[in-house]
């Protein structure tokens, strides 16, 4: 269950091949991966360390460092409430309440529904329209409870749908670059020669 | 020398110091009188100087400064630095001063590369200061469980808290809290809380041992040594992580809440399970073993071992060791006195010698004890007169291969081109398997796989021919002929590690295959991959086969036909280490009388009409040899348990005993009183041990080469079977974990074997129409068995692989000695 579809399989063999160590693709996997189920599942994790010839611990350990892959069920809509001092100062706490009662659930946790996850968050850099929250990363300033629950209405009602793609997904267009116009990146110990602007000298 | 692993041991450069002045000696008693003698020292490329508190001193090109401060008894404290693998910088506990361009810069001792006239300063005030507030912050989170933790007492932690810290934290917050310890594997617990993140057993598992199953999970404050969920922590040197922590966050099963360290006395040892023969300590508490580390010897180990020599020691108190003599009577075997079992042996031989003659009497074994035991064995052997004497069961190669021109492990390790022609090294020569897989992984060497399955170095050879198995030596032609391998064995300096790969082909297709390489490579050198503890001693000391009527099979064979009169079996087990299991069952019912000497009750030891207890290792001292054919001293650490005797006293006991027909009134063992007077007599009397006195083996900690006669390998010839098409060709080989006495009785070892399976690859698996795990008949020409198949992409199509000796369902019944390869056909049941 949830490995990688057939359909990104193809897709992760592309990846793979873009790169002169298999080893290289692990990121862009995961995000597939992420991309595909919401999250980054056990099973994708064991697909993509057979994928490239590693361990399941290090897809684990190298994906687990980054903040932004979840390893848990994720709602469609992952909702960020920032809680650093400009939004802390503006109300951040009694917007993550509100949030809580309007959707029934505590910070961390996600709906039954399976639509929206709501978290905790640190500064989200926009603090001179605080306080503010993150839905898939895309930003709502100076959010009140009333612009908050016409949020929650909104991405139920799918008005939202062509502004905010499913969580994890990394674009609306691929990049689709023929074999024959890659780069042909070289691996380190395979380049003998310097890089063209740079002169070096001959031991 | 310590059991840390911290300090490469200097020893290593005394004893190059050594061989250098004798060669200087030599050097100077062949030049002629008179001759003039230039005095100028060639200048060393390597040395670089620098200044370290005040004082020069000689770094070594491309080391870093705390490598170079350690080397020159300037103690620089540290955590995650490790001389034997790639600095990280993790810990930052390693700060020292370094006069730069704009003035003194605080840096990392362990990530800065010596310089010429570079100037350090490890102990000034700022330097203190650094290193104070490091501890400080490392300690933050630090549970501080000394008084439960079983590293109190040793942990590099707590000691350099007390030399290099502050002495008081500033630290009142509530400390990051995980679950106290969580097994990660069958043999090895973490406990998170006390982890300081330096990276040492990650690194370990990555870099060292190739399998990288813990990792750093998340990030920040987080960080955590974790596996993957559900798949722990699976390594055949799990145990080293654990010597190598540098707090008490990896604790060991077998050792846990066992001793605290200042109640353990120590000694220096040489692991005998297998033939690497790693440097140990060996450790105890009242009288108990209870710990094995790994000690760093440069030509060997590097400090490592494998979990099957660590913690066997387990073993050595189990229920199934033989405590005292016993002997056969109407209600089986009875406990008997020492007096009781040696008169009785000793009229079983006098009957031979009587009935059959010296013919009729035959030694089986001697490779799992020391040097001493084997050469007092063989020294009977010798005064009774008979020819039959073999430390190998028929799972071996000829004793030959020891005298062809031997490659030392760093020769192999350092080698243009290692070919392995030879056993899986990861399943039966685990440590070797680090040492050539290191070799392969920096780019020194480059390795030429021969096999019928994958093996564990598979991924790291730089070409992996599979062959049929029994093909061997065409494979070797057809190899010889490419131009590319030709290109790379014409560098020169190739290594081939000889040995058994498939205990279903006979060691004749081996030999030829042997033969056929050292035509085709001029100045090769060998490594024989054999792999009992001492075989290579006992086999050098006289218990090798006399030519191949008389070694182990021959000898099995005779007693089947009911030629032999006593069979004495020397820690030897024919009936489960004999790859012709049926063979060695009708030797049992043909051999009128058995004496056995072991330290366990096996299979065979019940067969036996006088049993003999011997002591076990740590129980005894003497010395052993490796594969390279390295001496090197055994510890005696505790007392023998109950009334049981090494080997050699038991030997020598008898030997009085039968009297006249074997030690005569001036027979030489008549004066032995203790093991080093055999050491000395070895050291005396054989070539190639010259020299090697216990007194001089006690200094050589890194051990000492002997040297053996120069032979060739006997001429081979074998029958090729042809194949008919819908058989499969038997591979049978070896795990490090079998049914081995020694393995079984080691309580954390004994869930490690795997069972008896059958393997073939997934399309034939699909073609045979039999699911995964489905029992299967296997019939070969002789004979029969049951066994569950599985799917292996590892084995090539038209072969089916059994691991030797699980136990159940014994794939040992259907080889037949005398076969050159074993061809099965697989039944549905
Ligand atoms: S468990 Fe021990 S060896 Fe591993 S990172 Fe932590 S402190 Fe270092
Ligand atoms: S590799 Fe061999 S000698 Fe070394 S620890 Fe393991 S069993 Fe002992
Ligand atoms: S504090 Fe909330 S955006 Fe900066
Ligand atoms: S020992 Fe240098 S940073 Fe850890």
């Amino acid at each position: 269950m949830s490995r990688l579809s057939d359909h990104n399989v193809i897709l992760a063999k592309e990846i793979i091949a873009r790169y002169p160590k298999q080893k290289s693709a692990l990121i862009p996997l995961v995000h597939l991966s992420q991309e595909q189920n919401g999250y980054v599942t056990e099973d994708a994790m064991r697909h993509i360390a057979d994928m490239i010839d590693v361990t399941p611990a290090e897809v684990y350990g190298t994906a687990s460092f980054y903040e932004m892959f979840r390893f848990e069920p994720t709602g469609k809509y992952l909702i960020n409430v920032c809680g650093t001092l400009s939004c802390s100062l503006m109300g951040a706490d009694s917007l993550m309440h509100h949030a809580e009662q309007t959707l029934g659930i505590k910070a961390g946790a996600t709906t039954d529904d399976g639509l929206i996850t709501l978290q905790h968050a640190e500064c989200q850099a926009a603090c001179t329209e605080a306080p503010t929250l993150q839905v898939n990363y895309r930003h709502r300033y100076r959010v009140t409870h009333e612009s908050f629950d016409q949020l929650v209405d909104d991405l139920r009602s799918g008005a939202l749908d062509t502004e905010i793609p499913p969580h994890g997904t990394l674009g609306r267009n691929r990049q689709q670059i023929p074999a024959d116009r890659a780069v042909a990146v070289q691996a380190p110990e395979d380049v003998t020669t310097g890089p063209a602007w740079i002169q070096v000298s001959p031991a | 020398m310590t059991s840390g692993t911290d300090e490469v041991p200097e020893d290593a450069d005394v004893l190059e110091e050594v061989e250098a002045d004798v060669l200087e000696d030599v050097a100077a008693d062949e030049r002629e009188e008179g001759e003039e003698l230039e005095e100028i020292e060639p200048p060393d490329s390597n040395a670089v100087v620098i200044n370290m508190n005040g004082k020069d001193v000689v770094a070594r090109k491309g080391e870093t400064v705390i490598a170079a401060a350690l080397r020159n008894d300037e103690y620089i404290p540290h955590f995650c630095y490790h001389p034997r693998m790639s600095p990280v910088g993790m810990c930052r506990q390693c700060m020292v001063e370094i006069e730069g361009p704009r003035g003194p810069m605080m840096v990392v001792s362990c990530m800065t590369p010596v310089a010429e006239d570079q100037v350090v300063r490890t102990a000034t005030d700022e330097v203190k200061r650094a290193q104070e507030g490091m501890i400080e912050l490392l300690l933050a989170n630090h549970p501080l469980d000394c008084p439960v933790c079983d590293k109190g007492g040793e942990c590099p932690l707590q000691d350099q808290a007390f030399s290099h810290g502050p002495g008081e934290s500033r630290y009142v917050e509530q400390k990051r809290h995980y679950e106290k310890p969580i097994p990660i594997s069958d043999l090895v617990y973490l406990d998170r809380e006390r982890c300081i993140l330096c990276d040492r057993c990650t690194r370990f598992a990555d870099e060292v041992a190739g399998d990288p199953l813990i990792h750093f999970i998340s990030r920040g404050n987080n960080t955590q040594v974790m596996t993957f969920p559900d798949e722990p922590f699976v390594s055949y040197f799990s145990g080293n992580v654990v010597q190598i922590c540098p707090v008490g966050a990896l604790t060991a099963k077998p050792y846990r809440f066992k001793a605290r360290p200042w109640d353990l006395s120590q000694r220096e040892s040489t692991c005998t399970t297998c033939s690497v023969g790693c440097r140990t300590v060996i450790q105890s508490s009242r009288d108990e073993l209870l710990r094995y580390q790994g000690v760093d010897s440069d030509p060997v180990n590097w400090g490592w071992l494998c979990d099957r020599g660590r913690f066997n020691f387990e073993a050595i108190n189990s229920d199934h060791r033989l405590t005292t003599p016993m002997i056969k009577t109407e209600a089986g075997l009875v406990e008997t006195s020492w007096r009781g079992a040696l008169d009785a042996a000793a009229g079983l031989i006098n009957d031979a010698l009587a009935g059959g003659g010296a013919e009729s009497i035959a030694l089986l074994g001697g490779a799992r004890g020391t040097n001493e035991d084997a050469f007092a064995w063989a020294r009977l052997a010798d005064a009774i007169g008979t020819p039959n004497r073999d430390a190998q069961l028929g799972d071996g190669l000829p004793a030959e291969i020891l005298g062809l021109d031997r490659a030392t492990i760093d020769e192999a390790a350092n080698a243009s081109t290692i070919v392995l022609l030879g056993p899986d090294l990861k399943e039966e020569l685990p440590v070797l398997y680090l040492r050539l897989r290191d070799a392969a992984e920096k780019g020194r060497s480059r390795i030429l796989e021969f096999s019928a399955t994958d093996s564990g170095m598979t991924p790291y050879a730089w070409k992996s021919i599979r062959h049929e198995p029994g093909t061997q030596h065409n494979a070797v032609v057809s190899a010889l002929a490419d131009s590319d391998i030709a290109e790379q064995l014409a560098k020169g300096d190739v290594v081939v590690v000889a040995g058994r790969s498939n205990l279903a082909d006979s060691a004749d297709v081996t030999v030829a295959a042997l033969q056929k390489l050292l035509a085709g490579v001029q100045g090769a050198k060998v490594l024989p991959a054999l792999r009992r503890g001492n075989v290579v001693g006992a086999l050098s000391l006289g218990l090798a086969p006399a030519d191949a009527d008389h070694d182990g099979l021959a000898i099995l064979q005779a007693a089947a036909d009911g030629k032999i009169e006593v069979l004495i079996l020397l820690g030897a087990d024919p009936l489960n280490d004999c790859p012709d299991a049926d063979l060695a069952r009708r030797a049992f019912a043909g051999a009128r009388r058995i004496i056995a000497v072991d330290t366990f009750a096996c299979e065979s030891t019940q067969h036996a009409d006088v049993v003999f207890a011997a002591a076990a290792y740590g129980e005894k001292a003497g010395t052993t040899t490796n594969l390279e054919g390295r001496v090197s001293t055994v510890g005696q650490q505790v007392t023998a348990t109950g009334t049981s005797r090494p080997d050699w006293m038991i030997a020598i006991e008898l030997g009085l005993k039968i009297g006249d027909r074997s030690f005569g009134s001036d027979h030489p063992l008549r004066g032995v009183s203790t093991v080093d007077d055999l050491t000395d007599m070895i050291a005396n009397t054989v070539t190639g041990f010259a020299g090697l006195s216990s007194s001089t083996l006690v200094q050589q900690t890194d051990g000492v080469l002997i040297e053996s006669p120069s032979t060739s390998l006997p001429e081979v010839s074998f029958a090729e079977a042809g194949r008919v098409s819908y058989d499969y060709r038997l591979v049978v080989s070896r795990k490090l974990y079998d049914r081995a006495v020694g393995t079984q009785m080691s309580r954390s070892l004994t869930n490690l074997a795997s069972a008896s399976v059958a393997y073939v690859h997934p399309l034939d698996l699909d073609g045979l129409g039999v699911a995964e795990g489905d029992d299967v008949k296997i019939v070969s020409a002789k004979a029969a068995t049951i066994l569950p198949i599985r799917p292996d992409s590892a084995v090539p199509r038209g072969i089916l692989w059994s691991p030797f000796n699980q136990g159940s369902g014994n794939i040992e019944d259907i080889i037949d000695w005398r076969s050159a390869t074993t061809d099965v056909r697989i039944e549905r049941v």
